[in-house]
């Protein structure tokens, strides 16, 4: 293995991710935008937070494969006996969700909006579809299992100038929302519990942090395009798989935002070179999965008087202390994995999420250049664990159920350091480094789903969905640069879920790109900001809009305005919206009366008196004139009045 | 060649292309279509489903179904056949624990995956119900029997004499206590009709099931078995009773006396209610609760009364406005010796019905009343309807439930041709299948919405 030396962040180049092997790829979850939920007719997109009827508390247990194997993540997940507690709504939730009624037929909105993306992706959809279970045991799913079903398999996207695999993409049920995780207790939201999700697998075709991302946020822009996905806070969230060279494919879960994405690879693919390394110095110090060492002790009688405070705290409540002593590993909890984090932090997080030692600190080692037991009192229990110098010792608290569930598990882990790095699903910490989440689950997790049978995906459903397929966004990128359309636009327009509409207007009413590009991105945003509720406004408002202005029934300003009111009237048109047009003298006799009121007033620059009249008339007559006439009429007044005083 | 185990499932022209390229199921392959190229192994597919696709299980796990017509080529890389084995360790031996018997007859208590249908079906042994549940090792040594391998919609005379038998035979020997892994849905069908075969037991006799089966994560078959074998295993309660959960939430099962007990609710785990009463107790891991005093004491000895007798030509009917009485009479004319009507209100049934009655009456057909709202006594007396049936032989059964009274009547008239002893037998109690008095806490069904009861269900986890 190569002595490559990780530098910080900013100063590792593409040379540097190549030398150590870093591969990454992506699984994207993507909400989809459906009025219902996938397996029942619960609404989706409905949220709740805070407010709750009541609770239901379930416990899970491992069951067999489909191939008859247990699936090592739902034995870690046993070994933690939660309790885990679901908080339910009246209006978000039925019995389906909590796992009282069997499912009902899949969504079959949701399901065309999977297969057309899988479409897009250039993937093959399947014939028949089949409903897996696949395994949480950590509560996330009231079944114990994800309803997911493969709809494609394979495909591509283009990147740079070679192209990105895509694995498979499955449509599934989204799952709780965990409100905490303490001690032996977890809490869920139910309301997101059930929503449709696609998850679409890339292949680990992406070679350095940056890399990652972008591919992500194509991969994101493409899914908008359809204009059939959800958006906003955790409407898509992304695991990002990562590997060294002789390391192993750790996932990174539920990244909640793309720009994290690359600090977070980087601190894995260091985290991974390190233990590789340290993995090495155990070696050399004879140290292997063979004559790995390592037993536990009941110190607790030893440390009754300690100073230290959790541990003094733990045994003043009745808890238990247990010493683990580590053979020839000393210093070796020290090994730095992360940025500013070292190899204790691997055990520390095992034995919180494990144990459900929840309280930090969870351990205490004698690496630590912090300070624990007094050195007075590591002697004693050096001594009563007949441990050398050369040895590591580990302490952890807690009832005695739990202190020796964290004791085990610390020789688990410090044994999996003997062969590099064990496979697990980690999450997403603030500051770009990793923590332990579980154990990486296999392809044992899955089950066929014995209350839905196969769904047939006949070719007319195929062929549908493939003559309604949208134009690549970057396809009509290049098209909106052809036709002139404003810079800063294009990128929103191109995922925007009226581009289609864009399409129609341009091309099929003859309107000017850029006054399309304009309304379709910009009022929305502007009517946004002004507090109006703009999921109203649908492709066809707005082509009823503009038919009304080639038509001349309104001006080019009376479509923000008729905009703003069906806005306001729950998108419903109503032909008394239509503003009347304003006849040369009403506008004469505007622009009159409001340079009166301009005259009575007491201006610092009298340049001001042309604009200040037009704001005024603008005011009044908003919506049946456009603006450039008015103006011109306004300064052509000045102009015959200036004239007149002359 | 459809039902060969090398083609386990598929038939027409998905078979056909198989064989073509020797690909059996379990085979490891690396396929060729119109479409695209998969690896994966081909799995057996439920004989219910179309003779169209090949069913493949992808390496990510999932499985997919690609049409048949589409395979172009098909290479064989290896073979990987399931072994759907539950981890099978031997029951320990705990000389301080009482021996309890566990009963198999169906249902999804223990099940596994079955191709052929893609359904679930029902598996187990003393080691592999210890594999799945080892907690069981913590209350009894535990010895299993599987009588029958049936779902609970297939139970019925046969089984329930031959299940009576079974348990009379274990008491003889000395058990300390019953269990009796059943099909939930006519559950309360075979509990009655044990209360009534075997009375006078000295054990406990549990009856359990599963509404979730237990080859998914949330199931309640661990938690219900474990909940049962305790009751068996440690309770006083010497009764046919049905052990289940009491709310949907994994706290507590509820142990309902055999006669009084009820499937309400199709598919939620707190299916089962006591109707018209409270439960006898409640149970959990820890201790069981009794809810009431009146119970049948567990003894030492070793007697039991067996009485198995059913006479199958009984009919339950289901009373509803404008019924012709051409429904009695073709009961009547098919030679059926007892029926049981479940009536509207306080069991009534409309005047045309009455020439049919009289029929029965005059046939030697036995009628017993029982009412369709199921909280309640049938009364008679109050209205003219009810007197009016009384004339035409139809008796009341008091607040029998109409199962309940179904199964009872079966039996009697397995016991006797002799009208008033029918008589005499459905209407005495034998197991709290008639009770004197309804405590009006027997009929609480709380209503969602009113803000007491949300308020009650916002602050225990129902």
């Amino acid at each position: 293995m190569s002595d490559f030396l990780f530098k910080p962040f900013d100063e590792m180049t593409p040379d540097d991710y190549a030398e150590i092997g870093f591969k990454s790829g992506l699984e994207i979850h993507q909400q989809l935008l459906t009025e219902k939920k996938l397996f029942c007719r619960c609404p989706a997109g409905k949220y709740n937070n805070d407010i709750y009827h009541a609770e239901i508390l379930r416990h899970m247990r491992p069951t067999l494969s489909e191939l008859g194997e247990y699936d090592g993540t739902a034995l870690m997940e046993f070994k933690t006996k939660k309790d885990i507690i679901y908080r339910i709504h009246y209006d978000t939730v039925c019995t389906y969700e909590m796992d009282d009624t069997p499912p009902f037929e899949i969504n079959e909105e949701a399901l065309d909006i999977a297969l057309e993306i899988g479409l897009l992706l250039n993937a093959s959809l399947v014939d028949e579809l089949h409903i897996s279970r696949k395994q949480y045991l950590d509560g996330s799913i009231p079944t114990g299992f994800q309803r997911t079903a493969i709809t494609s398999v394979g495909g591509f996207i283009p990147y740079k100038d070679r192209t990105i695999g895509i694995i498979q993409m499955s449509l599934e049920e989204d799952s709780c929302r965990e409100v905490s995780d303490f001690g032996h207790t977890r809490i869920y939201l139910t309301d997101r519990l059930g929503m449709p999700l696609i998850e679409t697998v890339t292949q680990p075709e992406m070679r350095t942090p940056q890399e990652v991302a972008e591919v992500n946020e194509l991969l994101r822009r493409l899914v908008n395009s359809t204009g059939k996905v959800r958006n906003g806070i955790g409407a898509a969230r992304q695991d990002v798989n990562v590997s060294v060279r002789e390391g192993t494919r750790i996932e990174i879960k539920g990244v909640p935002r793309i720009p994290m994405i690359p600090l977070l690879t980087y601190n894995e693919a260091m985290r991974q070179w390190n233990l590789l390394h340290l993995r090495d110095e155990l070696n050399k110090r004879g140290i292997n999965s063979d004559t790995f060492e390592a037993k536990y002790f009941d110190v607790t009688k030893l440390l009754t008087k300690t100073r230290y405070t959790p541990i003094h705290n733990a045994i003043s409540e009745g808890k238990m202390v247990n010493c683990v002593v580590l053979r020839g590993w000393r210093g070796l909890l020290r090994w730095q994995t992360q940025t500013d984090t070292y190899f204790s932090k691997e055990i520390s997080d095992r034995v919180r999420v494990i144990a459900c030692l929840s309280v930090l600190p969870n351990i205490a080692h004698s690496d630590s250049r912090s300070e624990t037991l007094s050195s007075h009192e590591w002697q004693k229990v050096r001594k009563f664990v007949s441990a050398s110098d050369d040895d590591t010792l580990v302490l952890v608290w807690g009832d005695a159920r739990d202190a020796n569930t964290g004791a085990k598990e610390i020789i688990i882990r410090t044994k999996e350091a003997t062969i590099g790095v064990p496979s697990e699903t980690r999450q997403a910490l603030y500051d770009g480094t990793t923590g332990f989440e579980r154990i990486l689950p296999g392809p044992q997790r899955m089950y066929p789903d014995t209350d839905l049978p196969p769904k047939k995906i006949t070719d007319e459903r195929k062929l549908r969905i493939k003559q309604n397929l949208p134009k690549y966004f970057w396809e009509r990128e290049t098209w909106y640069k052809s036709i002139g359309v404003p810079t800063d636009i294009i990128k929103d327009l191109s995922v925007s879920k009226y581009a289609k509409t864009f399409e129609i207007l341009v091309e099929e009413m003859g309107i000017s790109p850029v006054f399309a590009a304009i309304t379709l991105i910009n009022f929305p945003k502007k009517l946004k900001k002004k507090g109006k509720d703009i999921s109203f406004l649908d492709s066809n408002i707005f082509i009823q809009v503009f038919e009304l202005f080639k038509n001349n029934f309104i001006c080019k300003d009376g479509i923000f305005y008729l905009l703003e009111l069906i806005a306001s009237n729950n998108g419903k048109f109503e032909k008394e919206m239509i503003p009347q047009h304003c006849s040369q003298s009403e506008l004469l006799y505007e622009i009159r009366q409001a340079s009166k009121k301009v005259e009575k007033m007491k201006l610092y620059d009298e340049k001001n008196k042309i604009t200040l009249t037009l704001s005024l008339v603008m005011k009044n007559l908003f919506g049946r004139i456009d603006g450039c006439i008015v103006a011109k009429e306004v300064i052509n007044y000045f102009e015959k009045e200036m004239n007149n005083e002359q | 060649m459809s039902n060969s185990e090398d083609y386990k499932g598929y038939r027409g022209r998905s078979l056909e292309v198989l064989q073509n390229f020797n690909a059996m199921v379990w085979s490891e392959v690396y396929l060729e279509t119109s479409d695209g190229t998969f690896d994966g192994i081909i799995l057996p597919r439920s004989e219910t489903a179309d003779d169209q696709h090949v069913v493949l299980k992808l390496p990510s796990g999932y499985n997919i179904g690609l049409r048949a017509d589409k395979i172009q080529n098909i290479k064989i890389l290896g073979r990987k056949i399931a072994h759907y084995k539950i981890p099978e360790k031997e029951f320990p031996f705990n000389p301080k624990l009482p021996k309890v018997k566990l009963f198999g007859t169906g249902g999804t208590i223990a099940s596994r995956l079955d191709y052929r249908t893609g359904a679930v079906i029902p598996a187990f042994s003393p080691g592999e119900l210890y594999g799945s549940v080892p907690e069981l090792a913590d209350y009894c040594n535990l010895e299993t029997e599987k009588l029958y391998g049936v779902f609970s919609e297939n139970m019925g005379p046969e089984q329930w004499i031959g299940t009576a038998k079974a348990i009379a035979r274990e008491i003889e020997k000395g058990v300390h206590g019953i269990v009796i892994g059943h099909g939930t849905d006519t559950m309360h069908h075979t509990a009655a009709v044990l209360s009534f075969m075997i009375q006078n037991s000295p054990v406990p006799i549990v009856m359990v099931g599963s509404q979730r089966s237990s080859d998914r994560p949330s199931s309640d078959a661990a938690l219900n078995l474990i909940h049962s074998v305790k009751t068996a295993a440690e309770s006083d309660i010497a009764e046919v009773m049905v052990c289940m959960f009491g709310p949907t939430s994994d706290e507590y099962g509820l142990l309902h006396r055999g006669t009084r007990v009820r499937k309400m609710h199709s598919s939620y785990r707190s299916t089962f209610r006591t109707i018209g009463d409270i439960p006898l107790a409640m149970v959990n891991r820890q201790k069981i609760t009794p809810l009431r005093n009146d119970y049948k004491r567990r003894r030492n000895d070793k007697k039991v009364d067996l009485f198995p007798y059913f006479d199958d030509r009984v009919a339950i009917v289901y009373y509803y406005p404008n019924m012709k009485s051409d429904i009695i009479d073709s009961l009547i004319d098919n030679g059926y010796r007892g029926i049981v009507i479940a009536g509207t209100g306080l069991g009534h049934v409309n005047k045309p019905l009455y020439p049919a009655l009289k029929h029965a009456k005059e046939n030697k057909v036995a009628v017993y009343m029982t009412v369709q709202t199921l909280w309640g006594y049938v009364q008679m007396y109050v209205y003219d309807t009810g007197r009016d049936m009384m004339e035409l032989g139809v008796v009341p059964t008091a607040n029998m439930l109409p199962e309940v009274a179904y199964v009872k009547l079966g039996w009697a008239l397995g016991q006797t041709d002799d009208l008033d002893e029918v008589h005499r037998i459905m209407l005495t109690p034998i197991a709290g299948e008639i009770t004197e008095r309804e405590p009006s806490n027997g009929y609480l069904i709380f209503q969602g919405g009113i803000p007491e009861v949300e308020e009650f269900i916002s602050k225990v986890r129902k």
